[in-house]
């Protein structure tokens, strides 16, 4: 299934990307799983996802814990804790 | 009920005067966010910011009397001294003004998707969220108010 990866801030420029459209096996179908599928892909994604990093996830611009589902077509965000106000 | 997410600067009299239209409205409480000390990039999340705003605006509406609400966060490139954030409640009475618009600010702390890069001499860095900020948030689940 194809899904919308968008990244903010320290997490933008740390990839090199705002944006990236993938296609997850069917076995990745929560954001803990699509964390563990790109911290697979090593080097400054490893470092990113690290587990002791704070990073936080949206799917279809709803903030959502790690066990959240996601489906084909979602739009699902990264970014560090915010820091607006 | 008006949320705005923008990079032009605001008039906070102008805005006051927007929200208090009603004639039942007594009291309006706002607040304006300044930049401290430092040049910086407000950097936001296009359509999540404005919805997640707008969940913190309806949420303030069904703990208190709010008659009318703005709230208006820029973004972009931002200087000392420049106003970054506007929020300002009109109720009957003072009270749910001033908790309404308390309340909106520590949430939109937290929850609202909004990015601070710093500009010093030596570079850029983000900064990181405080926990002070979790805690003003939390303080309204408590039951404190």
């Amino acid at each position: 299934m194809k899904v919308k990866l968008l990244f903010f801030a320290a997490l933008r420029e740390q990839l090199g990307r705002p944006t990236e459209e993938l296609e997850l096996p069917t076995n990745v179908d929560t954001v803990a799983a699509l964390l563990d599928h790109l911290r697979a892909r090593g080097g400054e994604w490893g470092r990113v996802f690290a587990p002791n990093r704070s990073v936080r996830a949206a799917v279809n611009q709803d903030m959502v814990q790690s066990e959240a589902r996601i489906k084909a077509g979602d739009e699902v965000a990264f970014f560090p804790p915010v820091t607006g106000g | 009920m008006k949320i705005a997410v923008q990079r032009e600067d605001f008039d906070l009299g102008a805005e006051v005067r927007a929200v208090s239209k009603n004639d039942k409205i007594g009291a309006v409480a706002s607040f304006v966010g300044l930049v401290r000390d430092v040049r910086m990039t407000l950097e936001h999340y296009p359509g999540m910011t404005e919805r997640e705003i707008g969940k913190i605006v309806d949420e303030a509406a069904k703990r208190w009397q709010v008659m009318d609400c703005t709230v208006i966060h820029r973004y972009g490139e931002l200087a000392p001294n420049d106003q970054i954030v506007l929020v300002a409640v009109a109720s009957a009475h003072r009270g749910d003004a001033f908790a309404a618009c308390e309340f909106i600010m520590d949430y939109l702390k937290t929850r609202a998707p909004f990015w601070k890069k710093e500009h010093r001499a030596g570079g850029g860095t983000w900064v990181e969220a405080r926990a002070a900020d979790d805690q003003a948030a939390d303080r309204w689940k408590q039951g404190e108010r």
